[in-house]
C-alpha cells in the first residue's frame, strides 16, 4: 500500500539548490519593496513640507517626531508622560477584543445551539452591525461615563461582527464531521466541545484579526469624546491647540501599536495552523 | 433446543420499516416497508442505485434516525438512539485534521466516556495491526487515503462494537486501493466475528465481500430481491475479495445482480 509522501533526496540536486535561491530571492524582493515603500513615503513626508511644497504646519515632519516624542515622554502637572497615554489606549484595546471575543463565541454557541434563537435574533445582529457605533460615542459618554464608555465603544464596535463571523463558522464546520461524533452517541456537548469549537479555530484567529483592528478604532474614536487619557485624547488636544507635532506623535504610536498587533496575531495564526 | 434458538434470533432487524423525510415542499418516501433480518456473524451487503434509501437504512440501524413506522430491533431491542454496540463507517473518513492519529482513532471512546487508558491500549494495538503503528503521532494529512481510511476503520473497532455498518466506505479511494482495502478490511470483520452491513452500489464489491447481498429497489426503496452468494473453495471456507473475484461464481452472481440493478433504470 501507498507511503508516507515525502522521502527527501541524499544530496540536493542542482535544479533543487536553483530552486531554493528563486524561492529565497522571491522572498527578499517583496520584503526590500515593502522597506522601499515605507522610506519613500517618510522622506516624502520629511522632503515635502520642508521645501514649502505643502504647509509644514498642516503636515509636521518625521524629524520633528522624535523630539517632540521625547518632550512628551515627560509627565506634567497638566499631562502624564506619553507612555501613560499609549498604554491606557492598549489596555482598552485588549479588554475590548478580548471581551469581543469571549462574548463573540458564547453568543455564536449559543445560536448554533438553538436554530429558533438564531433565526429570532439574525435580522437584529445585522442591523446591529451596519449601525455606525462611532455615533454612539456621546451616548456611551453619558451612560458608562468617561472610562466605561471607552470600553464600550470598544466592545460594541468589534463584538457584532465577531458574533456573524463565528456562527458562520460554527455553521461551515463539516455536517459529516458531527455525523461522525453522533454515531458514537455524542450530546450536543460533546458536538460543540470535541467537534465544531476547535474545527473552527481557524474562524476564531480570523475573527481575532478583524475584531483587533475595529476595537482600537472603537478606542481611539471613544477617546476623541470622552477621556483625558489614551492617544485619541492626545491626538484630540493636539489638535485643538494647533500642534500638528503631537498629533502625528500620537498617530505613528498609533501605527507601530498596530503593527504589534498584527505581528503577535499572525505569529498566534501560525502557531495555531502548524497543527493543520 | 436453546442453542438453536439463540442461532436463530436475529443481531439485527428490520419490521415493515418505512421512513419519511419531512419538508416544507412536502414528505419524501424514502424507504416503504422494509423487513429485513440477518443473523450474528453474517456480512450483508446492500445495494440500490443512488438516492434508493440505502444510506438511510443505516442511519436507522445506527440509531441516528428513528423509522417514521415500523420497528428497528438489534439483539432483539428496539433501538432508540445510537448503540455501543453498533459502529458506523462512513463514505469517507472525515478524520478531525486538528488530532493525531491515535488521537482519531480514541474519538468514540472519548465520547462514550471509556477507560482511557484501556482504549489508548487498544487503539495502538488496532493501528500497528493495520501497519500504522509508526503513525500514531501523525497527523491525517501526513497519511494517503488507504491510510486514512484504515485509520477510520480502527476509530470505528476501538469501541468494539458487535455490529460494523459499512456506508461506500471505499468510495472516495482509487481503485487499486479500493481493491486491496476492501480485501483488508473484509479479512478483518470476519477474523472479529463481526455482524457487517456493508451499503454500496458495486455489485463487485458487494459479491466479493458479502455472503449475502440484498437488492434495494429505486425510491421508495423496498427489498426487490435476497441473493446468498456461495462460492465453491477446496477447504469449504470463504475465499477472500480478491480470491472470489476470480471465481468461476463470480460472473454469474455479478450478472444476476447486474440485471436487476439495469431493470429500475428503464422502469
Amino acid at each position: 500500500m501507498s507511503k508516507v509522501e515525502s522521502m527527501a533526496v541524499a544530496a540536493p540536486s542542482p535544479q533543487y539548490l536553483a530552486w531554493l535561491q528563486r524561492q529565497r530571492r522571491g522572498h527578499l524582493f517583496v520584503r526590500a519593496t515593502q522597506v522601499a515603500i515605507l522610506v519613500v513615503f517618510l522622506v516624502l513626508w520629511e522632503v515635502l513640507p520642508k521645501a514649502l511644497i505643502v504647509n509644514p504646519v498642516l503636515t509636521s515632519y518625521p524629524s520633528a517626531l522624535w523630539p517632540t516624542f521625547v518632550s512628551l515622554l515627560k509627565s506634567t502637572p497638566q499631562q502624564p508622560s506619553i507612555l501613560v497615554h499609549t498604554w491606557a489606549t492598549v489596555l482598552a484595546t485588549v479588554l475590548g477584543f478580548t471581551g469581543a471575543m469571549m462574548l463573540g463565541i458564547a453568543v455564536a454557541a449559543a445560536l448554533w445551539w438553538s436554530n429558533t434563537l438564531y433565526k429570532v435574533l439574525d435580522p437584529y445582529l445585522v442591523v446591529a452591525n451596519a449601525m455606525p457605533k462611532t455615533a454612539f460615542v456621546p451616548i456611551f459618554y453619558i451612560w458608562l461615563g468617561a472610562t466605561m464608555s471607552i470600553y464600550g465603544m470598544s466592545l460594541a464596535i468589534s463584538v457584532f461582527i465577531t458574533i456573524l463571523m463565528i456562527y458562520s463558522g460554527f455553521q461551515g464546520i463539516d455536517p459529516n464531521k458531527i455525523k461522525l461524533a453522533q454515531t458514537f452517541g455524542a450530546t450536543k456537548g460533546q458536538i460543540l466541545r470535541k467537534v465544531v469549537l476547535p474545527g473552527s479555530v481557524p474562524t476564531l484567529v480570523a475573527a481575532l484579526k478583524v475584531n483587533a483592528g475595529l476595537s482600537l478604532v472603537g478606542v481611539v474614536v471613544g477617546e476623541f469624546q470622552s477621556a483625558n487619557l489614551g492617544l485619541g485624547y492626545l491626538i484630540q488636544y493636539g489638535s485643538q491647540i494647533f500642534k500638528m507635532n503631537i498629533v502625528m506623535t500620537g498617530i505613528t504610536i498609533l501605527a507601530i501599536v498596530s503593527s504589534l498587533m498584527y505581528l503577535a496575531i499572525s505569529w498566534l495564526e501560525a502557531a495555531v495552523m502548524r497543527r493543520r | 433446543m436453546a442453542a438453536s434458538a439463540i442461532a436463530a434470533s436475529p443481531k439485527v432487524e428490520l419490521r415493515d420499516v418505512s421512513l419519511r423525510y419531512f419538508g416544507l415542499e412536502g414528505e419524501t418516501e424514502a424507504l416503504k416497508g422494509i423487513s429485513i433480518s440477518i443473523a450474528p456473524g453474517e456480512f450483508v451487503a446492500i445495494i440500490g442505485q443512488s438516492g434508493c434509501g440505502k444510506s438511510t437504512l443505516l442511519s436507522l440501524i445506527s440509531g441516528i434516525l428513528m423509522p417514521t413506522d415500523g420497528a428497528v430491533l438489534v439483539d432483539g431491542k428496539p433501538v432508540t438512539g445510537p448503540s455501543r454496540k453498533v459502529g458506523y463507517m462512513l463514505q469517507q473518513d472525515y478524520l478531525f485534521e486538528w488530532r493525531t492519529i491515535l488521537e482519531n482513532t480514541l474519538l468514540g471512546a472519548e465520547i462514550q466516556g471509556a477507560d482511557m487508558a484501556k482504549a489508548r491500549e487498544r487503539a495502538s494495538g488496532l493501528l500497528t495491526r493495520y501497519g500504522l503503528g509508526q503513525f500514531l503521532h501523525h497527523l491525517p494529512r501526513q497519511l494517503s487515503g488507504g491510510m486514512r481510511q484504515r485509520v477510520a476503520l480502527a476509530r470505528t473497532l476501538c469501541t468494539e462494537p458487535d455490529i460494523v455498518l459499512l456506508d461506500e466506505p471505499f468510495a472516495a479511494l482509487d481503485s487499486q486501493t479500493r481493491l486491496a482495502l476492501a480485501d483488508e478490511i473484509t479479512v478483518i470483520l470476519r477474523r472479529e466475528k463481526k455482524t457487517a452491513i456493508l451499503v454500496t452500489h458495486d455489485i463487485g464489491e458487494a459479491v466479493s465481500m458479502a455472503e449475502r447481498v440484498i437488492v434495494l429497489s429505486r425510491r421508495p426503496g423496498r427489498v426487490k430481491s435476497d441473493h446468498a452468494i456461495r462460492f465453491a473453495t477446496a477447504d469449504g471456507a470463504r475465499p477472500n475479495p480478491l480470491a472470489a473475484r476470480n471465481a468461476s461464481e463470480f460472473n454469474g452472481y455479478f450478472n444476476t445482480l447486474w440485471q436487476e440493478l439495469e431493470v429500475h433504470v428503464e422502469g
